[in-house]
């Protein structure tokens, strides 16, 4: 008898615990394919799988076998034109030989194990270690959103909240409590009623003996009357309603598309931006971003227009930093919102505006926001700004960071200094 | 049966659950009718084809423990089968009562009658008559015993720590091959009692520490005057697995308690590793007998007949050995060859074949055959039953290759000399004795460094591959907990020795 079932509908992921600790084990030559990734990727595709491979050798589940040497003797199929008695020269390089399959898994081909990771599992390694510096500022969002939490026990409630276990303990409590004085009385009446019945009946011990049957018989009744479970017994489980903190947070992304960027100065930020972009959104529930490009004035622009359009012009830094200070204060209440800088410049800026630059930061911008970085995407020495910054950096340097990218080689690792976890913080 | 209707049990390539029915019927009434193939019930599951490739990537069992050597199987899988390198077995079939057998929903219906007469008769029938399943595994227990592993470790790596248990395991895996009675019998016993002995096991463990290790000076002395060579084990042990639960020093009880899972395991694929050949074979000659006679009967129509021949004779294919494609001998191809020849040998014996089989030349083919599955493995089935005819087929041809010379002889082909030769060496290459290193238990000193030393004994002077035996050796070491060494023994001279803890 055969019973055929169709089974196309159970579970597909039998395999992703497996899957999982395989990942796990082999964390770092993961997170080396996913660094190297990050270099030569485009914009458009930070968000995908990715390929892994790993030397087959560091994978290897040993167990005994034979090694080369010795005799043996091996059987194989199609002969041609072999004859018995045959010599045939074996190959030079020592392996070879009659197990001339075997030598193949022994030698050293060292292949490589590939295998593809999805686009979650690679912004995991991704962003594997890193944190968001300082602390999170979250709004309560009231009404809108809020979780039952367990808030202790109480009297009074619906019965379909009872506590079974701790209304049956006050239960017993209270029939232990007022049971205490009779029983006591009890077992001393029961002890002499024991006691004269061993001895001789007299009239007189007769009469004490149904005295005494009598008081028995009356505080077993009054025992009896105790209420096994009382409505004072009862209690309820209790909840309460509490608010969830709503994280949100903010990034102003600033660059400059002045006419010393070019574009290969602008891809490098954008990099930059990007992954910053991914992270933010990893980290907050709600992540909104705005953009801000500027040359000698600035302006608030699109995703598309920030990463694709192109201007030319001088530069003065802090006319972007001003616009961020108002649309801060115009949109982004600081007590609602985890606000974030990114700023990306080739540190070209007229002279006398970078002193103008840093204290503006130092004085409004940071006493506001979460954490503000400033990327500078130039091989070549620093100018005024930098040095300026450098300055707001030693002063605040648990909300600022700076750091300096040369090619897109650069970005992860930077990306990785600004953000690792720091263990003072904890 | 109306006549004049059609008797095809299907038109097209679609399949559904009513055809599946249908055929699994028609193949039953023929092989249990017709045949007399004793089998398991079948439990014909339809899956998809990321259901097979989790099933592919346990081993084929359909309960296993988790660990990461699986997930590895599984991406490998994944990934080929993704970039289409590889296709999907059409099948996987487990050994238990009822036999299991997984059919791949997107395969046409000739695919699922060729699974359902190879899997559900050929290789149930295999499952339950062949002796060494009989007597090594217990088709019916398999399953809860599945379970109770599962559920332990999961217990396991709950109580102790994922690595802690990942750790062991890594270490019993290495050690697998080694995990085997050969020769001792086991007694099937119920997964209940399984679950009872387990805890009573445990709890003795954990009031007496073992007894190999009670060295208390004055309460035995007797014990202290033993002869100085004394000792321990007094007979080398083959199963290392069994001698590391019973002995180590310093395990916890779960963790001998993990290392008997394993053990349980390779004990349970041990009969699958011996009788590669044969099963395949068994189960590849019975669909083509079953399914030819459904055509024969006029049941399945010509193009569906022409699919299957495709398939099959994809499945039978052995490429020489100067191929790129070979990669040694297909056990499908020999297996389907060997069956097929003893049935001719039995219906149309030449005068060679009643010179080397006069017992079964003539003799009637179903009852030799149903003998030789069931009392055969690999080994002794090729000993027994290839035929010259076959190594002529095949132009079997054996190399001898000795690395003290610095050429290889052929030293038989398929002629008159070499039939009986090609024969013994091909039979001992299904040998997992000799193609496996021979390593025993050969001194645990207990009375001492409590080191435990090992035995290879080399067979025609083959040596050990060292790396991966260092490798292994280190596993050992982590469950023996004290020092570790392997000699390599040469016609009974230690010629080779490795320690872990290097010294």
């Amino acid at each position: 008898m055969s019973y055929i079932i169709d089974r196309r509908l159970n579970g597909k992921h039998k395999s992703t615990v497996n899957r999982q600790r395989f990942l796990d084990r082999y964390r770092r030559h993961i997170r080396e394919a996913v660094n190297d990734a990050v270099g030569r990727r485009s914009i458009q595709d930070m968000e995908q799988g990715e390929r892994i491979t790993i030397p087959q050798k560091d994978l290897s589940e040993p167990i005994f076998h034979h090694g080369s040497g010795g005799r043996r003797n091996v059987v194989h199929p199609g002969n041609k034109e072999f004859q018995q008695g045959d010599r045939v020269k074996k190959p030079s390089g020592g392996e070879g030989g009659a197990g001339g399959q075997q030598a193949g898994d022994s030698g050293d081909g060292e292949d490589e194990f590939a295998f593809q990771i999805d686009p979650r599992e690679f912004l995991n390694f991704l962003f594997e270690d890193l944190e968001l510096p300082n602390l999170v500022k979250r709004h309560l969002e009231g009404a809108r959103s809020f979780h039952l939490r367990h808030g202790g026990i109480v009297s009074h409630g619906i019965p379909a909240k009872v506590n079974i276990v701790r209304s049956m303990r006050q239960a017993s409590m209270r029939r232990r409590a007022l049971s205490a004085a009779s029983r006591k009385r009890l077992r001393a009446l029961k002890a002499e009623h024991e006691e004269l019945l061993q001895q001789d009946q007299s009239p007189q011990r007769r009469e004490r003996l149904a005295e005494l049957e009598e008081q028995i018989a009356k505080l077993q009744r009054r025992l009896e009357r105790i209420p096994f479970l009382d409505e004072v017994d009862l209690r309820y489980n209790h909840h309460v309603k509490v608010p969830r903190p709503v994280s949100r947070a903010v990034m102003f992304c600033i660059m400059d598309v002045s006419g010393s960027m070019n574009q290969d100065m602008k891809d490098l930020a954008k990099r930059f931006f990007l992954l910053l972009y991914l992270f933010l959104q990893r980290n907050y529930e709600h992540t909104e971003v705005v953009f801000i490009r500027h040359h000698t004035s600035a302006k608030e622009v699109t995703e598309e227009e920030f990463f694709y359009s192109r201007e030319t012009g001088g530069t003065i830094v802090s006319s972007a930093l001003k616009l961020t200070l108002d649309i801060i204060k115009e949109r982004y209440p600081v007590d609602e919102w985890n606000l974030y800088g990114a700023q990306a410049s080739d540190g070209d800026n007229w002279n006398d505006d970078s002193p103008g630059c840093a204290s503006l930061l130092e004085k409004e911008l940071l006493p506001r926001m979460q954490h503000f970085s400033y990327v500078e995407v130039m091989p070549r020495s620093h100018q005024a700004l930098w040095d300026q910054y450098q300055g707001v950096m030693e002063r605040n340097g648990d909300f600022f960071s700076m750091a300096q990218i040369d090619a897109p080689g650069d970005i992860y690792p930077v990306f990785r200094q600004l953000f690792r976890k720091r263990m003072e913080a904890v | 049966m109306t006549v004049t209707e059609s008797k095809l049990l299907s038109t097209g390539s679609d399949w559904d659950f009513e055809t599946l029915d249908r055929y699994d019927r028609a193949i039953a009434g023929l092989a249990h009718g017709k045949y007399g193939l004793d089998t398991y019930p079948n439990q014909i599951e339809v899956i998809s084809s990321e259901q097979m490739m989790d099933a592919y990537s346990s081993v084929g069992m359909p309960v296993g423990y988790n660990h990461w050597s699986f997930g590895k199987q599984f991406v490998e899988v994944e990934g080929r089968y993704r970039r289409g390198q590889m296709g999907l077995a059409y099948e996987i079939v487990i050994n238990s009562n009822p036999c299991i057998a997984y059919l791949m929903e997107e395969n046409t219906i000739t695919m699922q009658a060729l699974v359902i007469a190879h899997a559900s008769y050929g290789h149930n029938s295999f499952f339950k008559g062949n002796y060494l399943f009989k007597t090594w595994t217990d088709a019916s227990a398999i399953i809860d015993y599945l379970v109770f592993a599962r559920h332990y470790i999961a217990e396991c790596e709950q109580r102790h720590g994922v690595a802690a248990v990942e750790e062991i395991l890594d270490s019993c895996h290495a050690l697998m091959n080694y995990g085997v009675d050969r020769y001792k019998r086991p007694t099937p016993i119920s997964a209940m009692e399984e679950k009872r002995r387990q805890r009573e096991r445990e709890e003795v463990l954990r009031q007496q520490v073992s007894e190999l290790w009670k060295t208390f000076p004055d309460l035995r002395p007797a014990t202290q005057r033993r002869e100085p060579n004394f000792r321990y084990p007094a007979e080398p042990q083959e199963n290392l697995l069994y001698f590391l639960e019973k002995n180590a020093p310093l395990l916890e009880p779960w963790q001998r308690e993990l290392i008997r899972i394993v053990r349980k395991m390779a004990q349970y694929f041990y009969p699958q590793r011996q009788t590669k050949v044969m099963n395949e074979g068994w189960a590849t000659f019975w669909h083509y007998t079953l399914l030819h006679d459904l055509y024969d009967n006029g049941q399945v129509s010509d193009g569906f007949m022409l699919e299957f021949l495709q398939n099959h004779s994809q499945v039978i294919y052995q490429p020489p050995f100067d191929s790129p494609y070979y990669s040694g001998i297909n056990p499908y191809a020999l297996g389907f060859a060997m069956f097929t020849d003893i049935r001719r040998i039995c219906e149309r014996p030449t005068d060679e074949d009643r010179l080397w089989f006069p017992d079964i030349a003539g003799s009637d083919w179903l009852a030799t055959l149903k003998f030789a599955m069931e009392s055969f493995k690999d080994e002794s089935f090729i000993q027994q039953f290839l035929s010259p005819r076959l190594i002529r087929e095949f132009k079997l041809f054996s190399l001898f290759d000795d690395n003290e010379r610095d050429y290889i002889e052929i030293d038989a082909i398929h002629d008159e000399r070499g039939y009986k030769i090609i024969r013994n060496k091909l039979s001992e290459q299904y040998n997992l004795s000799i193609q496996e290193p021979n390593i025993q238990v050969y001194d645990a000193d207990v009375r001492g460094d409590r080191s435990l030393t090992l035995q290879h004994i080399r067979q025609h002077h083959r040596p050990l591959d060292e790396k991966s035996s260092r490798e292994v050796l280190r596993h050992l070491y982590r469950l023996w907990g004290f020092e570790v060494h392997l000699e390599s023994v040469d016609n009974g001279t230690v010629v080779e020795r490795l320690s872990i803890p290097d010294l």
